[in-house]
């Protein structure tokens, strides 16, 4: 059989599935629908660049200077009223007791608490620390980690800033001096490209990805199946026409849908989610359509082995959740511990998701990202050389 | 026509297909001449659609193979393919395409010049009466239309042979008869080999040419509907229809106890029996007064398909289906009304 034979039959193919899907209203919708929810979602429930706000803190003053609360104590007091003013981070409240403070916690009904400890005010007048405790709930990690970080902040430049009042008035320096004096060292961040990048600028390119790659991988096996279940699929076998144009037609309608769906990820990110694409646009296309070629023999295989729809969706899942998480695309990979990174790294998403980030986030050329497209195409071509002869047997069962 | 000499069109060799240990076809070798409607006949899971699947290479046969139009089935898959048609009991249309759609895709999968397609599809259309709906999605139509459609899907290609899985499954009563004189059309007027399966008899009878009664995965026998009859006949076999008044529940049973009786099923007061000597009647009627049955009437019938089954393989066709649907005038179910059990 000729190429263009072969050609034309995909594309025959191609279309038939097209022409069915654009018929389909639900799916239609769906195609929408689904990357806005996701965005929306993952947007929303993972921690984002921004902090969380108003966090309900109880404020414990256990100082005692001669029967009373002392004025170190209430000025600390003042001082952190002061900040959260500005800042809004956290909505304080006074509490008795310790334990008082402990229950509150327990209750959920505080996020954390600061304690001024006894003695605050006479500590730091004859030389000493004033001591603070944070209790902070351990039942939710993130949040607590960011409010111990804040106070912890706050606090500290709460110091830093009576420390310079301090050596402003023993040495008589002017500010700026004593300000040296006190912090010698200053730190300045900066990213290598101009504006600073939000969760979605780190999630969407990951997240283009994924949508596109399991779109196809998910596609692919059902849009089979599903024809084998409703007996077309006979119709098609028994015509005079390769089985390579049946993957290749089928592949390229799926492609089609997920490039769509891609680029509705990618308009939602720019337009509602101010995300910014600092490399080539025809890189990006062009790394999606790698990132299906290194996933479709999976497709494949898993059209293969599975005998019905439904099948074929539990094999998909079962795949598809540890990619889901582990591939970097909601959270660094780094971030996790070595040997689950080993097990990132055997995802073809991993790469994907790296090469488009550095694209889109750090407007990466084709160059920059040499490793990941080579990772890639070995991907691809591995997984067609062991699907294509399962397909071809499982065919004629 | 078949033509007596006619080219061998299809010819199966020891063709088996094994699924986990089970046998479903069993070396069958069956020929069917060019320009034959060649009826396959047999229960539910006799091995009919895994025949029929096996010539349409979807799927490989465990041992044996077949030549259809001389074309190897395992080493010229692509030519049979090209040679053959094919009707599964499973429609094959795409709900969400126009009958025209559907006809196109398989024309360019079938490699029809640009040229011929458009004409094909319309006379086609024409002949089915289908044309107004061309361009209507396949999924608004009744499932007569639907069948309509899907037989003449078949014959886009121009085969030389189509294979039709149970073609008026589930049809009404006027599709059927649509369809069967489809059938006939396209064997007389183009001389179109057809292999058809079916488990209606009386479908058998009038279609086919030939018919290779099928059970358990083999060929019990084969022949034109009227040779078969004749050889039930040859051998000796009466088959006496008795109308009985007040039948008790088990009349067939006290039949079948006499002496030379092969078998005997009753019909609310029908019962229908065939035994095994030429001079039986007499017995028969006898037997029946022995037994306390008050006939109305009683006659010698001539053999049925369903007789001549299950004289070559000792079971009823119906016996699956009897407790399903109640079948009237001895397992000759009104066409179009047959039915069977989902799940082989």
């Amino acid at each position: 059989m000729g190429a263009k034979t072969l050609i034309s039959h995909s594309l025959w193919i191609a279309h038939k599935d097209l022409l069915e899907f654009s018929r389909n209203r639900v799916m239609l919708g769906m195609l929408f629908v689904f990357p806005l929810f996701m965005m929306l979602m993952t947007g929303y429930i993972f921690p984002s660049g921004n902090t969380i706000r108003d966090m309900p803190v109880a404020v414990v003053n256990l100082d005692d200077f001669n029967g009373t609360q002392g004025p170190e104590s209430l000025g600390f007091y003042a001082g952190l009223e002061a900040v959260n003013h500005r800042t809004g981070y956290f909505v304080l409240s006074n509490s008795s007791t310790e334990s008082a403070a402990r229950e509150q916690i327990t209750r959920g009904e505080r996020t954390g608490a600061v304690v001024i400890l006894a003695n605050f005010t006479s500590n730091l007048r004859t030389g000493g620390q004033g001591y603070v405790t944070v209790l902070y709930d351990q039942s939710k990690p993130q949040i607590s980690l960011q409010l111990t970080s804040i106070l912890n902040a706050v606090i500290s430049q709460m110091g830093t800033q009576r420390a310079v009042s301090t050596v402003n008035r023993t040495t008589g320096e002017d500010n700026n001096t004593s300000m040296a004096i006190v912090i010698p060292y200053k730190v300045q961040n900066k990213g290598t490209v101009p504006g600073n990048p939000n969760y979605f600028e780190f999630m969407a390119p990951g997240m283009m990805m994924m949508v596109v790659m399991f779109s196809v991988m998910t596609g692919l096996p059902r849009a089979i199946s599903h024809e084998k279940e409703a007996g077309t699929f006979d119709g098609v076998l028994a015509a005079p026409t390769s089985r390579f144009s049946i993957i290749l037609g089928k592949t390229i309608a799926q492609s089609v849908r997920g490039m769509i769906q891609g680029a509705v990820v990618l308009l939602l990110a720019l337009t509602l989610f101010g995300v910014t694409v600092n490399g080539s646009v025809l890189l990006v296309v062009f790394l999606l359509l790698l990132g299906i070629f290194s996933f479709i023999g999976l497709g494949i295989a898993i059209t293969s082995a599975a005998r019905d729809e439904e099948t074929a969706s539990t094999f998909m899942m079962v795949l598809q959740f540890p990619m889901l998480f582990l591939s970097g695309v909601f959270f660094p990979i780094e971030q996790m511990p070595v040997y689950m990174q080993y097990v990132a790294k055997a995802m073809p998403l991993t790469y994907a998701t790296s090469a488009m980030r550095k694209v889109v986030v750090l407007g990466a050329g084709l160059g920059d990202i040499l490793t990941e497209v080579a990772v890639l195409l070995v991907f691809g071509v591995v997984l067609l050389l062991v699907a294509i002869p399962l397909f071809k047997k499982a065919m004629t069962r | 026509m078949a033509d007596a000499g006619a080219r061998k069109m299809i010819e199966t060799l020891g063709l088996t297909k094994r699924f986990n240990g089970f046998t479903a076809v069993d070396r069958v070798s069956l020929t069917v001449n060019e320009g034959e409607v060649y009826g396959l006949l047999g229960p539910n899971g006799a091995g009919k659609s895994t025949l029929i699947r096996m010539l349409t290479t979807l799927s490989n046969p465990s041992e044996g193979t077949a030549r259809i139009s001389g074309y190897d089935l395992l080493k010229d898959a692509e030519k049979v393919r090209e040679t053959v048609g094919i009707v599964s009991e499973k429609m094959i249309m795409y709900d969400r395409l126009t009958a025209y759609e559907n006809l196109r895709l398989f024309a360019k999968l079938y490699n029809v010049p640009r040229r011929e397609m458009d004409a094909r599809i319309e006379e086609l259309l024409k002949i089915v009466n289908m044309t107004k709906w061309a361009d209507e999605q396949i999924g608004k139509f009744s499932t007569g239309m639907k069948q309509r459609i899907n037989v003449i899907r078949a014959l886009v290609s121009m085969p030389r042979v189509v294979f039709m899985d149970e073609p008026t499954l589930g049809l009404d009563p006027q599709s059927t008869a649509d369809i069967r004189d489809f059938i006939k059309r396209l064997n007389e007027r183009d001389g179109l080999t057809i292999v058809l399966t079916t488990h209606i008899m009386n479908e058998a009878d009038v279609l086919c040419d030939r018919i290779g009664l099928i059970d358990k995965g083999r060929i019990a026998a084969e022949g034109s509907p009227a040779e078969l009859k004749a050889r039930i006949a040859d051998r000796g076999s009466t088959v006496v229809e008795l109308d009985i008044i007040d039948p008790p529940p088990d009349a067939a049973e006290r039949l079948r106890a006499v002496e030379g009786v092969r078998s005997a099923s009753q019909k609310e007061n029908c019962v229908h029996v065939i035994a095994s000597r030429e001079d039986a009647f007499q017995d028969i009627v006898n037997a029946s007064a022995r037994a306390g049955l008050r006939l109305r009437n009683a006659s010698v019938s001539q053999p049925s398909l369903e007789d001549v089954f299950l004289h070559f393989t000792g079971r009823a066709m119906v016996e699956e289906v009897k407790d399903k649907v109640p079948m009237r005038g001895g397992g000759h179910g009104p066409p179009g009304m047959g039915f069977r059990p989902r799940g082989r």
